[in-house]
C-alpha cells in the first residue's frame, strides 16, 4: 500500500472522479434492489406468509405454466393430500380479486379463502360472516373491528388480523373458504369447496411427486410458487436484468478506468521493475488502491441510497434490508475488483528493460 | 575481495527483420567496489544492452554475469528481482522518480521494495539527501525540482539500499554542462564514499575525466581506452 496510498492522494481527482462513478452506480444498483425486493414483497407477501411449505396446483394443461390464476383445485383433491404419507398438514387456500366497500370507499382486495380453523387461516377467521383486515387495511378502508362492509355483495363483519399482507400489489384479506367459493359463484354442495391451491405442511421425506400423481396436481415450495403470480416474474425478471447490466457496466468503468490508469504508468511500472519490485507486488498495490476507490465508491453510494430508499419508503414500495444494501454493495465491490484484476494484469507483460534509455 | 561485477564473454544477440543484431560481443568486464568506470560509444553501439545485461534486465545468450561473486545465470526471475533490490541501484536518463512521490519518498520506496520498514529508514533517506545537498528540497515532488534536482534525487535512491553495484544511464542527457558537471561530480564522490562499484554509460565525453577507467563500445565490443586512476 506503500505507492498506492501516495498515488491515491497525488491523483485524487482522478481517484474521486472514479469514486463518484463507482457510487453512482451503487446507488442506481441498491435502490433497484430495494424497490425490487418492495414490489416483489407487495407480489408475494400474502404466499411468502403462509404457514405452508409446499402448494399444490392444479395440473396446468400441457404447454401451460402454474398460475394462481387458472388454478382451481377441489375438496377431494385436499383429501387426498391429506392422507399422503409425509403430509402433516393440507387445507384448501383460495386466491382471488375482489372488491370491498365501505361506505363510500371502494377498495380492491385479494379475497384469500380458507376454512376457519385450518392451518392457513389467521386465528381471527372464526366464521363464514367474517372478514380479517389487517392494521393497515383496516386503516385505508375507514373500518373498525366489528363493524360491516361489503366484499362481493355479502356484507361481512371485519375482524383485526395480525398483520398486512398483499398479493400481486392488492391487500389481502381472509374470508371463510365457504364465502370465498360463493363469490366465485359457486356453492361447494355435493363436491365440497373448491380453492386456488392446497397448502401443504410436509415433513422430510414426503414424496410428493406421488403425491401429485395421486391427487392430478402439481406441488412447487411456497417460494417457488412466487413464479405462478401474474406480474411477479416479469418485474422481478425485468429488475433482475437492469441490475445485472449495472453490475456488468460497473466491472466494465472499473476496468476501463484501471486499464488507461496502467498505460500511462507503464514506464513508471518499468523502472520499478527495475528496481527489483515484482510483478506479484505491482499487481497487489494496484488492487490495493482499486480496492479503496471501490470501498469508499460502493459505500457512500449504498448509504445514499438507503437514505433515500428510507425518505422514499412511505409513497414506493422500496424495502431496506441487508439483501437490498450490503448484498448489492458487496457485488458491486466484487465485480470492480474482478475488473481492475483484469486491468491491471497486463503489469506482468511490462519489461523492465523499457526503463533503459535506449528502449524508450 | 570480489569484484562488484563481472561479465565474462557476454554475448547478446537481438533479432532484427529475418536476421539478428549482436548487442554484446563477447564483452569482459570487471569493477571494483570504489571504482568509477565510464563507457563511452554512438547509439546502438550496445551501450544500454550492457547495463542490461549487468543488472539482470536480460539474460545474455553466453557468458558469465556475476553480481558481488554470485553467478546469476541459474537465477529465477524473483531470485534476479532481489538482486536488484538489494545489491544494485540504477539511476536512469530522465531520472525517472515516481511522480506521486516526494523526494524522501522515493528512497523509502526503494527501501520498502527491499522489504525495510520505511519509517525506520527515514533517517537514513534524510542522510542521502542531504550528501547530494537536496536537504531542503526532501518534501518536494519530481514536477517541482529541476531536471539536476531529479538526477540527485534519482542518484540518492540507487544509494538507499546499499548496493554493490551501481548502473547509470545517461545521466546528464538531460542537463546543461553546469548541472552536468555537477551531477558527474557527485557520482564520483559516492562511489568513493560508499565503495559502490559504478557503471555509467554515456555520450558525454566531459564525463571521462571523473572516471577511473574509461572504456569504449563499439557494434557491441567492449575496449578499454585509458587508465585514469
Amino acid at each position: 500500500m506503500f505507492l498506492a496510498i501516495r498515488d491515491l492522494r497525488f491523483a485524487r481527482g482522478r481517484f474521486g472522479l472514479m469514486a463518484a462513478v463507482v457510487a453512482l452506480l451503487t446507488f442506481l444498483v441498491v435502490v433497484l434492489s430495494g424497490l425490487a425486493a418492495g414490489l416483489a414483497a407487495q407480489s408475494t407477501s400474502a404466499v411468502a406468509e403462509l404457514p405452508a411449505d409446499h402448494l399444490a396446483f392444479q395440473r396446468p394443461a400441457d404447454g401451460r405454466t402454474l398460475s394462481f390464476d387458472s388454478s382451481t383445485v377441489t375438496t377431494a383433491q385436499e383429501r387426498t393430500w391429506a392422507g399422503a404419507p409425509g403430509v402433516t398438514d393440507a387445507a384448501l387456500l383460495g386466491v382471488a380479486p375482489n372488491r370491498l366497500a365501505s361506505g363510500s370507499t371502494q377498495l380492491p382486495v385479494t379475497l384469500l379463502g380458507a376454512l376457519p380453523g385450518s392451518f392457513v387461516a389467521p386465528a381471527a377467521l372464526r366464521s363464514d360472516r367474517v372478514v380479517v383486515l389487517g392494521p393497515q387495511l383496516l386503516e385505508t378502508a375507514g373500518v373498525a373491528p366489528g363493524q360491516t362492509v361489503v366484499v362481493g355483495g355479502h356484507e361481512l363483519r371485519v375482524a383485526a388480523g395480525q398483520q398486512d399482507t398483499s398479493f400481486n400489489h392488492v391487500p389481502a384479506a381472509w374470508v371463510a373458504l365457504a364465502t370465498w367459493d360463493q363469490l366465485q359463484g359457486r356453492t361447494g354442495e355435493g363436491t365440497g369447496p373448491h380453492g386456488t391451491v392446497v397448502a401443504l405442511r410436509t415433513a422430510t421425506g414426503a414424496d410428493l411427486s406421488a403425491g401429485d400423481a395421486a391427487a392430478g396436481t402439481t406441488t412447487v415450495s411456497r417460494t417457488g410458487a412466487f413464479a405462478a403470480i401474474g406480474s411477479y416474474s416479469a418485474e422481478n425478471g425485468s429488475l433482475s436484468l437492469i441490475r445485472g447490466l449495472l453490475f456488468g457496466v460497473g466491472a466494465l468503468v472499473v476496468g476501463a478506468f484501471f486499464t488507461v490508469w496502467t498505460i500511462q504508468r507503464t514506464p513508471d511500472l518499468a523502472v520499478l521493475k527495475a528496481m527489483g519490485a515484482t510483478t506479484g507486488y505491482l499487481v497487489r498495490d494496484s488492487l490495493a488502491q482499486a480496492g479503496v476507490v471501490l470501498a469508499v465508491g460502493s459505500i457512500v453510494g449504498a448509504l445514499a441510497a438507503t437514505g433515500v430508499g428510507l425518505l422514499a419508503g412511505a409513497t414506493v414500495p422500496f424495502l431496506v434490508s441487508p439483501a437490498t444494501t450490503v448484498v448489492p454493495l458487496s457485488v458491486t465491490f466484487g465485480v470492480g475488483l474482478l475488473g481492475a484484476l483484469v486491468a491491471v494484469r497486463s503489469i506482468a507483460t511490462v519489461d523492465p528493460i523499457t526503463a533503459l534509455g535506449a528502449a524508450r | 575481495m570480489n569484484p562488484s561485477l563481472e561479465l565474462t564473454d557476454v554475448t547478446l544477440v537481438h533479432p532484427d527483420g529475418d536476421g539478428t543484431v549482436t548487442a554484446l560481443d563477447e564483452v569482459t568486464l570487471r569493477v571494483d567496489p570504489g571504482e568509477l568506470v565510464v563507457v563511452t560509444g554512438p547509439s546502438g553501439s550496445g551501450k544500454s544492452s550492457l547495463l542490461a545485461v549487468a543488472g539482470l534486465l536480460q539474460r545474455p545468450g553466453s557468458g558469465a554475469v556475476r553480481i558481488d561473486g554470485t553467478d546469476t545465470a541459474a537465477l529465477s526471475p524473483r531470485e534476479r528481482a532481489t538482486v536488484r533490490r538489494e545489491r544494485i541501484g540504477f539511476v536512469f536518463q530522465q531520472s525517472n522518480l515516481v511522480p506521486s512521490l516526494d523526494a524522501v519518498d522515493q528512497l523509502l520506496l526503494a527501501a520498502h521494495l527491499a522489504g525495510h520498514r520505511p519509517a525506520r529508514q527515514r533517517e537514513r533517506a534524510a542522510a542521502l539527501l542531504a550528501q547530494v545537498g537536496l536537504g531542503p528540497a526532501s518534501r518536494r515532488r519530481p514536477h517541482q525540482l529541476s531536471g539536476g534536482q531529479r538526477q540527485r534525487v534519482a542518484i540518492a535512491r540507487a544509494l538507499m539500499n546499499s548496493p554493490q553495484l551501481l548502473l547509470v544511464d545517461e545521466p546528464t542527457s538531460a542537463l546543461d554542462a553546469q548541472r552536468s558537471v555537477a551531477v558527474a561530480e557527485l557520482l564520483a564522490e559516492v562511489t568513493r564514499e560508499h565503495g559502490v562499484a559504478t557503471v555509467l554509460v554515456t555520450h558525454d565525453e566531459h564525463l571521462v575525466r571523473y572516471a577511473d577507467r574509461h572504456l569504449a563500445m563499439t557494434d557491441g565490443r567492449l575496449g578499454e581506452l585509458a587508465a585514469l586512476a
